[in-house]
C-alpha cells in the first residue's frame, strides 16, 4: 500500500491505522522506519516533488518482491512542505517472522534512496533550493549526454 | 509527435517534437546550452518506464520523462 499526503505525516495516526489492519492478519513482525525532518544547515524545512507513475511502478514491483517471501510493505510519502520535525517518510514491512522484516525494510528504503522518482528542496527563507548535493542519479542516467 | 516531460527541478516546460527515436531526442537536447548539466545526470523514460539505451524507437503519443537525481524521505 503506498499513500500520498500533500504536507507533513501524522505519524501516530499512520501506525496506528497500519497496525490496526493488519492486527489479525497473523503477521509476526511489524517493523517501521519513520525519516523526521531534522534541523541542519539552517534549514526551515523540506519540500518534495513526487512523480507518481513511476513511483507506483517501483513500489507495485517492492510489493511482489516482498509478496515472494510472505512479506506486506506500506509505504507513506509527503508532497510538498515539510517542517522542521515533522515527518515525510514512513515505510514499514510486515511478515511472518522477524528476519525477513528486518532485512526487506533495510533493502527497500536503500533502494528508496536511490530509485524512487522524488526530488526535495531545502527551504531556505521561504525559497525551495534543490538538494542536490544529496540526491542519487537513477541507474542509467546519463544516456542523453555527448 | 511526442511529448517530453522535464520532471522535479528541471525548470523547463514540456516539448512537443517530430522525432521517431532517443538519439534525435539526445541531438536536440545537447543543443540547447540550459540542458547541458542535466543531460548527463538525467535517467529516461518512455511511457512510465525507465530505458538504459538510446536504441528506442518512437511512436506518436509517446511520451518522454527526464528525472534528475533523486532523494525521496
Amino acid at each position: 500500500m503506498l499513500s500520498l499526503y500533500d504536507g507533513n505525516l501524522d505519524v501516530p495516526k499512520i501506525l496506528k491505522d497500519w497496525y490496526a489492519a493488519e492486527a489479525t492478519t497473523n503477521y509476526g513482525a511489524y517493523i517501521p522506519f519513520v525519516g523526521t525532518v531534522r534541523s541542519e544547515d539552517g534549514i526551515d524545512g523540506l519540500s518534495f516533488d513526487i512523480y507518481e507513475p513511476i513511483l507506483e511502478s517501483w513500489f507495485e514491483a517492492w510489493q511482489e518482491k516482498a509478496k515472494a517471501k510472505g512479506a506486506l510493505i506500506k509505504m507513506a510519502h509527503s508532497r510538498g512542505d515539510v517542517l522542521l520535525h515533522e515527518s515525510s517518510y514512513i515505510a514499514a514491512v510486515f511478515s511472518p517472522r522477524r528476519r525477513v522484516a528486518l532485512d526487506l525494510i533495510d533493502d527497500f528504503v536503500e533502494d528508496f534512496k536511490a530509485s524512487a522518482p522524488i526530488w526535495k528542496y531545502d527551504i531556505i527563507k521561504g525559497k525551495r533550493v534543490y538538494a542536490l548535493d544529496r540526491s542519487t542519479e537513477i541507474a542509467g542516467s546519463g544516456i542523453l549526454a555527448k | 509527435m511526442v511529448t517530453v516531460d522535464f520532471l522535479g527541478p528541471i525548470q523547463k516546460p514540456s516539448l512537443k517534437l517530430e522525432i521517431t527515436n532517443l538519439n534525435e531526442l539526445a541531438k536536440i537536447l545537447q543543443d540547447d546550452a540550459e540542458m547541458s548539466e542535466w543531460l548527463k545526470n538525467c535517467a529516461v523514460a518512455v511511457n512510465d518506464t525507465l530505458v538504459s539505451s538510446l536504441d528506442v524507437s518512437l511512436k506518436d503519443g509517446d511520451k518522454i520523462s527526464l528525472l534528475p537525481p533523486v532523494c525521496g524521505g
